[in-house]
């Protein structure tokens, strides 16, 4: 692999097949923790480690693995990385780990890390299987970013509350209160936020994609048609 | 017939030999995190008791100093809780009782709250609670102040009809719009104080025996 195609698989990644705004796949932590910036980005991280990881783990071992039996394998590499990922928060973010809580081990349930271990690791090597994991997690944490930014600045009127969870005590004074005494606007806050806060994204994106293909003039960048189809236990 | 006997065996042998690797990882992480995490949990615990015993107050162990409680209806439980006792010189300081208020307006409502040896409330926290943000969670101290209204209030002073929002002859505040919530937390509080006159010194017996642990 050359560095085209590392750049290639990041580009992908983080923009062009971006999982929370193209593929529309792992609604559900993108609904329920991207209240807050910092919720929203601490999931997305650990999403990204565990995709990393397990792209990684699975590449190596892809050809002893039977065909017949290889989702459960893969199930359990997952479930395996991810209950690894919340005893170490467990231990070392114990405040974030409450806050995030349920999710984390939902994590295992997010399709998208089956997805790309199915699609991406299972045909190719260690390094480039382990950073389009890295990458796929990185689109998504942006997108859990920006729309955890979205929704806690129209409901509360902050940015980055929480962050002393998530970097210790020292981060406490970054909460930037960016609309004093604002009342709240509790629609935001509550999972209709997400929703609507999303489609905004999507049509913020495709409208990006199709400024793009006008301005190249005749270019075939359309927008990419939605495969939705997934695993079940997720939606 | 036999070749499939193979296959069949050579596929299990293959899954067992992964989840034999992924516990063995799995246990391997929990004995290495395990200590840690026990530490930030009492850490936690202790952070969260602090706020509502003042420090100063005591100086045993408090962490360690519990009696087990078995469910009660006075606090609402449905297993039994761990109560922490707080001792100044080995004199019993304060008690740290949970409690739960069944009925608030999406659920039940965690609290723990502190009592004072004399039975005056030293503080009250809500730990876990489902009500509407942005109406009913003014019982959470981040949000507002409303749950220390509680500090310094007891029985001795506060009779029945007292522990109730103000709306309701009461003499403690509410927001309006919410209502259910504060009564929800209020009533659970007086129950909990009732609780404490009726148990006093078994609560604060030492530390041996523990007779009731079998209830």
């Amino acid at each position: 692999m050359n560095l085209q195609e590392y750049k290639d698989i990041l580009h992908n990644g983080v923009w062009k097949q971006n999982t929370g705004v193209v593929q529309l796949l792992g609604m559900c932590p993108l609904l329920a923790v991207s209240s807050t910036v910092v919720n929203g980005m601490s999931l997305g991280l650990a999403t990204a480690v565990v995709m990393a990881l397990s792209g990684a783990a699975i590449a190596p071992i892809r050809n002893y693995v039977p065909n017949e039996i290889r989702i459960p394998v893969f199930i359990l590499i997952i479930a395996v990385l991810v209950t690894v990922v919340q005893y170490l928060m467990n231990a070392y973010m114990y405040g974030l780990y409450v806050v995030l809580g349920i999710f984390i081990p939902l994590i295992v349930t997010n399709c998208i890390v089956l997805a790309r271990v199915e699609a991406f690791a299972s045909k190719n090597t260690m390094l480039p299987s382990a950073l389009d994991g890295f990458a796929m997690g990185l689109g998504l944490t942006a997108v859990l970013g920006v729309l955890g930014a979205m929704r806690e600045l129209l409901g509360k009127g902050t940015l980055f509350s929480g962050i002393d969870l998530a970097l210790g005590d020292m981060a406490k004074d970054w909460v930037l209160h960016i609309l004093p005494n604002y009342k709240g606007f509790l629609l935001a806050i509550l999972p209709p936020g997400a929703f609507i806060g999303l489609g905004c994204l999507i049509a913020g994106k495709n409208y990006l994609n199709l400024r793009k293909e006008r301005s190249t003039l005749g270019g075939n960048a359309g927008v990419t048609p939605i495969d939705a189809g997934c695993s079940p236990a997720t939606h | 017939m036999k070749r499939i006997a193979r296959s069949t065996l050579q596929t299990a042998i293959n899954l067992v030999f992964f989840s034999v690797i992924g516990t063995a990882i799995l246990a391997s992480t929990f004995f290495l995190t395990h200590d840690a995490i026990v530490k930030s949990e009492e850490d936690e615990k202790f952070n969260l008791i602090t706020q509502i015993v003042p420090h100063a107050s005591f100086d045993n162990d408090i962490i360690q100093d519990t009696l087990r409680i078995p469910a009660d209806p006075l606090l609402g439980t449905e297993e039994a809780t761990i109560a922490y006792r707080a001792r100044l010189q080995g004199e019993p300081a304060a008690v740290v009782l949970e409690s739960i208020a069944p009925d608030g307006y999406s659920g039940k409502i965690n609290l723990i709250l502190a009592v004072r040896a004399n039975g005056e409330l030293a503080g009250v926290r809500v730990v876990a609670h489902k009500e509407t943000p942005g109406l009913g969670d003014y019982i959470d101290l981040p949000k507002s102040p409303w749950i220390t209204g509680f500090d310094g209030k007891s029985r001795e002073v506060y009779k029945d009809p007292d522990w109730k929002v103000k709306k309701d002859g009461g003499k403690f505040d509410y927001m309006a719009g919410a209502t259910i919530t504060p009564r929800a937390v209020i009533k659970a509080v007086n129950k909990a104080l009732i609780y404490f006159g009726e148990n006093r010194d078994k609560l604060f017996a030492p530390n041996e025996p523990k007779k009731e642990k079998k209830k």
